[in-house]
């Protein structure tokens, strides 16, 4: 009763095919085919956006996309925000500003900010807050995230 | 997730032949923002998912003057929201499409998923009913079309027969002198779904309004067209007396039911006040 | 910040990058749900529909000849049910075995060939119940009548008795200090009110996992995500009937806990799957079971009434609390108690809390477990007060401010302590002394108190040749304890705070570790890391004296990190610097470590003030917070960035359970809002700035002064928020939420 399907994909600039069940989710995709373990899985129902990836330059939840989907599709994940001897300045701000302590909803935010910067570089912190409320963090309190962001923003504008 | 198989179709005759095919647990996969919760849930019996994001007239948006406005189903808001077009014409869109879920749902909701869910709460239905939208649909038997505010018959119900889909909606060019809003309460400031929506829709004649539309949401099976409320608006110049008694009728048109997001009281009181809130913003954009 | 004054460290009080944070931003974190190990299965958990029902038999034969699945495990495989009593490791919370007690109560467990298959199964397993008679309601549950959960439960009274019928009443506690009736017929003005708090979740985005092998030689290897890999490794073993030494916790990332990571749910069934299946097994939580089937903090009933004199000098304080256990007893009734009225220096005090036990999911530790509810009551009862004394409200809690010196009515002496300086900086604050103008906008303020925990630590720190010192650890980092840890041994040996590589090991390779909780962490690993670097500076004291060819006591190592001895035969000063004496390590007798097993008692307790401006939406009943202000005693901030986040996510936590987090129960017992959807925690769009003052009262008891930070923040936010909805809109909120369905309620004209 074998349902598995061969999804190919470009995955953080690699070429990638991933068998997957037809029930599987982007999510899982990426975590048990791809070796994606940065994507995170908070809510499995699109309300914590830890799963947070870039789809075709989208930002979706990837608990909420059928891996199917996907097929021919240009994704990217936390691990594909870094180049190979730099963090992005949104990581480096991340670690300077504190904006992190259990860092589980992490990889979600900075790939959802950095969806963020690359369509609108100098937010507001409203628009920044706007932004991000599909993307809950419950250590925080948001307030070095959202400053986080500014000073990732401010050196990048 | 239950067991399921997934299926892309290309266009509107295959959409049409895998629905019909796979029966009544077939269903269409727009953005998945509602099916693909609901499949895991195991909330309803899905074994197939047909996804019609591949066929051009299902993701379209077209915009001209004298025709107005085409969204396909699966367009997703975010598209919606970024159309220079529709901010400019269809105000009302961009206040729905912009607070439906987070920026991660934005990427994939669309208006066709959420008209088709049917949800009493779905925020885009007053929208559409108040803008006079419709429904185009294919099925077996070839095209139809249906006025937005006829579609729903109840919750997570609809007119869409075995066979049928739902292909584009269609809002026709803003006359001149209107505008229309858009508004919900939710208790935080994002996520969450709508304890009462509403919509408003109006049109001036030098000062008297000459014709309006208004809509609740989450005040009964389905949204509500309250022709009362417009009624007590149309054919005078806007004053507080004509507004509450827009919101009076309003009130009166609610039949909510009391659940986890809110009280009857509180939500026959809501449509009210958004009712109201509404026409303000409303009246605004018509004034320019 | 406000300090009193501070030695001139070099390390404590700057912001390093934390040692962890490369690999938290890339992805490269392993927490508990991405171990990957070869051959491993994944499981599900069957979970009860019913709220309270006899388990009359479980048929699994139907799920266990399912394609794919490979062991299905009840209760009934637990070698003993022997497990410890209380909140960490109770095998009938893991696996119910002869009743189910809450909606979600574990039944059975399933390992298959994927996650799918594993929840198919589920359908197939045929439990047949006895549905009993179900009670939600804590008052309720105390009533004569009541459903009875467990027909051997007896009330442990205050006395020591024990009750002689069956009951839900677990627990009655009461302290008593002066005399009550006396100090209210001294009081000029008594205020009496009731409130009521519901369930509410630590809504750590992690759902719970956790990763079991059991080897053919019967060693247990566990990897999950925990707050405590010792209490995971006590807890399983007991459960398991195995000797300690057989089982070993590995560490993993741990996604958040606040509390509700301390006890284990999922280990002992994955073990046991692996058990019968020979390979390693992993069982992850939805975030539905995260919510229906963790322990949430308790719902609670609570009357308090306060006296004063015209002067405002509190005469008499007097509460009684009934805490919601959930299924099994062990509410935070007993903390609660004591915190209540801590702030506060008062003769004459009476408490009395009760530990009730009713069908809602057994309820775990949660960031300051007790304290929200019951200050929350005293609070808003001293907001009362202060109105009604026509007193400002900061002022009239100084007046009565517990000091040092002060008795708890529980009967604890406070030492130094900075309840007093809070008020003060709060008073003095910007946000304070500011102007709120504007229609239906409020300001409120509150106060709230935390012991703090002390407990076993084990640390053991090695200097290598290149002068950087790996730490190993047995304490989770939740938030940044690897850093504080670090910085505390760097400060102590006088390096850089880069210079040392923190790593948490597993159980088999430090010693005992209690859990990371109790907001001890920074404080206990503190003084681990002290005294592992005075080991480390005496062996290299030693060991300079030995290259140097002098007396030891000629040696001395200072705060600076530099090596002194004496002067050498041409008159000219010895000295190394710790990297050129580690450098010297190699070839005068191998590296060197330094140990600490501490277990301090010395915590110090910790005070905060918050200030909160509101503006309410008098149509709707919708709170929007415009300004927030967490002002508290850190004793010493090790990381002030670190001390900050813990205060702005201590709020904003507070903030949710003040507005609008709450459990929803249907009349069958069930959770109607059991997502993230409509469980509802602030978004970014939800909150200010959280704008913090960290005033500084040394812990004499530490080295550093810590005093442990990150409970009481969650503490004065629903107060604070009561009190300044009631100066927006002139309603007093007595039961949380105060949500807008709830203010709404108070405000809509009957006839609306
Ligand atoms: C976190 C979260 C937040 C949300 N917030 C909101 C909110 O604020 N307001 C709101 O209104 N909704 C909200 N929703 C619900 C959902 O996002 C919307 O209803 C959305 O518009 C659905 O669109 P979709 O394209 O994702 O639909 P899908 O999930 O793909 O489909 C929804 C239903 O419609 C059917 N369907 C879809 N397209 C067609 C078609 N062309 N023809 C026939 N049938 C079709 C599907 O079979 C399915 O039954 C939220 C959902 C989530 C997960
Ligand atoms: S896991 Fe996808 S949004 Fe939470
Ligand atoms: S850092 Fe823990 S959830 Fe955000």
């Amino acid at each position: 009763m074998s349902d598995k399907i061969i999804v190919s994909a470009t995955i953080n600039d690699e070429p990638t095919d991933m068998l997957v069940s037809q029930r599987d989710s982007l999510l899982e995709a990426l975590r048990a085919a791809a070796g994606a373990l940065g994507v995170k899985e908070g809510c499995n129902d699109g309300n914590c956006g830890a799963c947070s990836v870039m789809l075709d330059g989208r930002l979706v939840n990837s608990c909420l996309v059928m891996a199917a989907e996907v097929e021919g599709s240009e994704i990217t994940t936390v691990e594909g925000i870094a180049d190979a001897d730099h963090l992005h300045p949104l990581q480096q701000a991340f670690l300077e500003e504190a904006a992190l302590q259990c860092g589980i909803c992490t990889p979600g935010f900075l790939v959802a900010a950095k969806a963020l910067l690359d369509e609108n570089p100098d937010p507001s912190e409203h628009e920044i807050r706007y932004w991000l409320a599909g993307n809950l963090c419950r250590c925080t309190g948001y307030d070095k995230i959202v400053r986080a962001v500014q000073q990732a923003a401010a050196g990048t504008t | 997730m239950q067991e399921l198989r997934y299926a892309k179709v290309g266009s509107v005759d295959d959409a049409v032949a895998a629905l019909q095919e796979g029966g009544p647990t077939a269903r269409v996969l727009a953005g998945g923002t509602d099916i693909i919760v609901q499949a895991r849930a195991r909330a309803r019996d899905i074994d197939l998912l047909v996804d019609v994001k591949g066929i051009d007239e299902v993701m379209q948006l077209s915009f001209d003057a004298d025709g107005g406005l085409t969204v396909g189903a699966a367009t997703p808001c975010y598209q919606i929201y970024g159309d220079a077009a529709v901010r400019e014409h269809y105000p009302a869109l961009i206040d729905c499409t912009t607070l439906i879920g987070g920026t991660g749902i934005q990427g994939r909701a669309s208006l066709g998923g959420n008209l088709c869910n049917s949800s009493p709460s779905g925020d885009s239905l007053p929208v559409m009913y108040v803008l006079e939208a419709t429904a185009e649909l294919a099925g077996p038997g070839g095209r139809r079309t249906v006025p937005a505010e006829d579609f729903c018959t109840g919750p997570g119900r609809n007119v869409m027969q075995p066979g049928e889909f739902l292909v584009s909606l269609h809002f026709p060019p803003p006359a001149p002198n209107s505008g229309a809003a858009f508004l919900r309460f939710i208790p935080r400031n994002e996520m969450d779904i709508a304890v009462v929506n509403a919509a408003t829709q109006l049109r001036f004649d030098g000062d008297a309004v000459s014709w309006a539309r208004v809509s609740i949401g989450a005040t009964a099976p389905t949204p509500l067209l309250v022709p009362e409320a417009a009624a007590a608006l149309v054919g005078r110049p806007l004053s507080d007396e004509s507004i509450a008694a827009a919101a009076a009728a309003s009130k009166a048109a609610a039949r909510p039911i009391a659940d986890m997001r809110g009280s009857i009281k509180q939500r026959k009181h809501l449509a009210a006040v958004y009712t109201q809130r509404t026409i303000a913003i409303a009246a605004d954009r018509a004034r320019g | 910040m406000v300090t009193t004054e501070k030695p001139d460290y070099k390390v404590v009080g700057t912001r390093p990058i934390r040692h962890d944070g490369v690999d938290k931003v890339i992805g490269r974190a392993e927490y508990g749900a991405d171990i990957r190990l070869p051959g491993m299965l994944p499981g599900a958990v069957l979970r009860s529909p019913h709220a309270h029902a006899r388990i009359l038999g479980i048929d699994t034969s139907r799920a266990e000849a399912h394609p794919g699945v490979r062991a299905v495990v009840t209760s009934a495989d637990f070698p003993s049910r022997q497990g410890e009593e209380g909140e960490v490791g109770r095998a009938d919370n893991v696996l119910a075995h002869d009743k189910v007690l809450y909606v979600g109560h574990a039944v059975a467990a399933v390992a298959a060939v994927d996650l799918h298959t594993a929840e198919d199964a589920l359908d197939l397993i045929d439990v047949q119940y006895e549905v009993l008679p179900h009670v939600m309601d804590v008052r309720d549950a105390m009533l004569d009548g009541a459903p009875i959960l467990d027909e051997k439960l007896r009330t442990a009274n205050p006395d020591g008795s024990q009750g002689d019928t069956p009951t839900n009443v677990a627990q009655h506690i009461r302290y008593e200090k002066g005399d009550v009736e006396a100090g209210f017929a001294a009081a000029d003005l008594v205020i009496e009110r009731e409130y009521g708090t519901t369930m509410a979740h630590q809504g750590y985005i992690e759902p719970h996992n956790s990763t079991a092998y059991w080897s053919k030689d019967d060693e247990v290897t566990i990897w999950t995500s925990t707050q405590g890999l010792f209490a995971v490794r006590d807890a399983v073993a007991g459960m398991l009937g195995l000797p300690v030494k057989s089982v070993k916790v590995e560490p993993v990332e741990i996604g958040g806990g606040f509390g509700g990571k301390i006890p284990d749910y999922l280990s002992a069934p994955a073990a046991l799957l692996s058990r019968k299946t020979g390979k390693p097994v992993q069982l992850t939580m939805s975030r539905k079971d995260v919510l229906e089937a963790t322990g949430p903090t308790s719902g609670t009933h609570l009357r308090v009434k306060i006296g004063a004199k015209r002067d405002g000098t509190f005469t008499a304080m007097q509460a009684w609390m009934a805490y919601e256990a959930g299924g099994y007893p062990g509410s935070p009734m007993g903390a609660g108690t004591m915190c209540v009225f801590a702030p506060y220096d008062c003769e004459n005090q009476l408490i009395d809390g009760y530990d009730v036990i009713l069908n809602k999911p057994k309820t775990a530790a949660y960031r300051a477990p007790g304290a929200p509810a019951s200050e929350y009551g005293a609070e808003c009862v001293i907001d009362e007060l202060a109105e009604a004394l026509d007193r400002d409200p900061l002022e009239l809690r100084m007046q009565n401010s517990a000091t040092e010196g002060t008795q708890r009515a529980d009967g604890f002496t406070y030492g130094p302590i900075g309840h007093e300086e809070c008020l003060q900086a709060a008073q003095d604050s910007p946000h304070y002394q500011s102007e709120l103008s504007g229609a239906n906008r409020g300001r409120g303020v509150a106060s709230g108190f935390w012991f703090n925990i002390g407990f076993e630590t084990s640390m053991a720190a090695q200097v290598q040749a290149d002068g950087t010192v790996p730490l190993v650890m047995g304490a989770v980092d939740i938030g940044g304890s690897r850093a504080s840890a670090a910085m505390q041994l760097a400060e102590a040996l006088g390096i850089a705070a880069e210079d040392v590589k923190p790593h948490i090991v597993d159980t088999d390779s430090v010693g005992f570790t209690f859990l990371t909780g109790g907001s001890r962490t920074a404080f206990a690993n503190g003084w681990a890391a002290y005294e592992c670097a005075m080991d480390i500076r005496r062996q290299l004291e030693e060991r300079a004296a030995t290259i140097w060819d002098c007396a030891g006591e000629d040696v001395s190592y200072g705060d600076d990190g530099v090596i002194r001895g004496p002067n050498d035969e041409d008159g000219a000063a010895q000295e190394f610097s710790f990297k050129e004496l580690a450098a010297e390590l190699p070839n005068t007798g191998g590296g060197i470590v330094g140990r600490a097993d501490v277990s301090k008692t010395s915590h110090g307790p910790a005070f905060a003030t918050h200030i909160v401006d509101v503006e309410v939406d008098p149509e709707t009943g919708k709170v929007e917070i415009l300004r927030y202000t967490a002002i508290q005693d850190a004793g010493t901030a090790i990381h002030p960035s670190y001390v900050e986040g813990q205060m702005q996510g201590g709020a904003s936590q507070g903030i949710g359970m003040a507005l609008n987090e709450e459990y929803i129960w249907d009349e069958k017992g069930r959770m109607v809002n059991s997502s993230l959807l409509d469980y509802r925690m602030p978004t970014a769009l939800d909150l200010p700035m959280i704008d913090t003052i960290i005033v500084e009262v040394p812990n004499p008891g530490h080295p550093y002064g810590v005093r442990g930070v990150g409970e009481v923040p969650i503490v004065p936010p629903a107060p604070a928020l009561h009190a300044a909805i009631y100066d927006a809109i002139g309603e007093r909120m007595r039961m949380l939420p105060m949500s807008p369905t709830r203010i709404l309620e108070r405000t809509l004209p009957d006839d609306d």
